[in-house]
């Protein structure tokens, strides 16, 4: 018996039909199970922009509330909507690598840490699309151990912030974690992104110690390195290098001209 | 070995044989997915699924298994079980497969399965090999359990999700234990279920590979 097992001829037939076999199972099993999979996902991406714009209570109809959710495509630098790009199908990640749709960010202007970053992104407009109660920006930038992926929620004035929420991070639980905990997450709600000023600066950062006014949040306690990846982000995010061009749009106070001579600005460091 | 019977295959691998604590086998994942009850329960589910359903089909075609291939043989239908787990957990459970994140696919590594497949389903009947790969499934649940019930109740006050400690972050009296929340944690939880378990099984405790020689005198040493 051993002896046979082992010739040549055994040895390859075991081994080839094992392989058919093996790969049938996987290849069954991944592709009946894909659409489930799928709907899942696309679920879940859902709940997470509901969730930061405080329409998500558990147990609801997830789809028939997203329908008062539409997805807009926005060039980043003009700060207008593109009808070019499919909000269902762009890829913010793809569209980053891409040469013809991102560009590099050099040392002092990548504060968020992404080396390089897309000119499109797509935000979820809550309502009326043309005059929006809520808009749902995406947001990203390095915290302290990896990546952190999110959204964040601004009311139709394009300065008061709604909520903010990470559907991804690889941050120390228990300490930066936390960016996830509701009760830390609900003081960002009625907070300013800009101050009284009508700069394009954003003003919005995290601060230790308590926050004194409306364009402060109190840090995450033991997680200074997660908070300032916070506020790198915000501040390069809401910046005229993310949605600052396009969230201008929507705060009057803001003279248009000055919104111009940063992008041209924007233009001549590019 | 004792004699094999069904009832020990399946019963002897959680106190008297356990793969974690006493062939220290499959640690890893063990610290890795045990910060809350909830995943540590679906971690292992997956660990038993595939390990008894491992065993079975090794056991299967062990008389036609080359001895020259059989590592790589073995490795391949575990690896094809594990697939088909994570994509159910996929499908089925997503948050969990979200929490779990690698560690399902790791447990293609995990030295718990590939040892049983080896040590035992190679040579014995498919339904002991069944039970077997299921008993050693619960033997390492049984510890995930356990490391992960202490995990969660003194490093988030709450199990399975639910709280019973009410924390200071949500406002409540409870400060909770950070350490606990990181993997070497549950060293030390281990490493204390080990030396209970030896204290009640005193077989299981090993014997000295040397014993150390008395000190020399000062005296002496010149």
């Amino acid at each position: 018996m051993a002896q046979s097992n082992n010739s040549i001829k055994k040895i390859l037939t075991v081994a080839f039909a094992l392989c058919i076999v093996c790969s049938v199972i996987v290849s069954t099993a991944a592709v009946a199970l894909r659409p489930k999979q799928q709907l899942n996902q696309e679920l879940d991406r859902k709940t997470n922009i509901l969730s930061v714009a405080n329409l998500y209570e558990p147990g609801m109809d997830v789809e028939e509330a997203f329908s008062e959710v539409t997805p807009r495509v926005v060039d980043m630098r003009t700060g207008e909507y593109t009808d070019e790009l499919d909000p269902e199908t762009f890829d913010h990640f793809q569209a980053a690598r891409d040469p013809a749709m991102g560009r590099t960010l050099s040392g002092d202007r990548d504060i968020a840490g992404l080396s390089r970053v897309e000119n499109f992104a797509t935000v979820y407009l809550v309502g009326d699309a043309e005059d929006p109660d809520q808009i749902i920006l995406p947001i990203r930038g390095q915290g302290l151990w990896g990546l952190m992926r999110g959204f964040m929620s601004v009311e139709g004035d394009g300065n008061t912030i709604v909520g903010i929420t990470y559907y991804e991070h690889s941050e120390t639980p228990g300490l930066g974690a936390e960016v996830n905990n509701p009760r830390w997450q609900a003081q960002w709600e009625g907070k300013k992104i800009f101050a009284d000023g009508e700069d394009l600066t954003p003003a919005i950062h995290l601060t230790k110690g308590g926050a004194d006014d409306e364009t402060e949040i109190d840090a995450l306690s033991g997680a200074t390195l997660t908070s300032n990846g916070v506020t790198n982000m915000l501040q390069f995010w809401l910046s005229p290098e993310g949605f600052g061009t396009y969230l201008a749009r929507f705060r009057s106070e803001v003279d248009r001209e000055e919104v111009q001579e940063a992008d041209v600005e924007l233009e001549a460091e590019a | 070995m004792s004699a094999v019977t069904p009832k020990g295959v399946l019963t002897t691998p959680i106190f008297n044989n356990n793969p974690i604590a006493l062939q220290v086998l499959g640690i890893c994942s063990a610290l890795a997915v045990t910060t809350s009850m909830s995943v540590s329960l679906v971690m292992a589910l997956a660990v038993i699924s595939v390990t008894a359903f491992s065993n079975l089909f090794v056991s299967l075609i062990r008389h036609h298994i080359p001895s020259s291939i059989r590592i790589i043989v073995q490795m391949t239908i575990i690896a094809s079980l594990v697939i088909v787990v994570d994509q159910v957990l996929k499908a089925f459970a997503y948050e969990m497969s979200k929490q779990l994140s690698v560690f399902v696919g790791l447990i293609i590594t995990n030295c718990i399965v590939m040892g049983r497949a080896e040590g035992f389903a190679m040579q014995n009947s498919p339904g002991l090999s069944f039970l077997d790969g299921v008993g050693n499934g619960l033997g390492y649940g049984f510890i995930l359990m356990t490391v992960g019930f202490f995990r969660e109740l003194l490093g988030s006050g709450s199990i399975f999700g639910f709280t019973v400690l009410q924390t200071v972050q949500d406002g409540g009296w409870y400060v909770p234990n950070g350490l606990l929340l990181l993997p070497p944690s549950a060293f030390f939880i281990i490493g204390l279920i080990i030396w209970a378990l030896r204290e009640t099984h005193p077989e299981q405790v090993e014997r000295n590979e040397f014993v150390m020689r008395k000190n020399s005198m000062p005296k002496e040493a010149v």
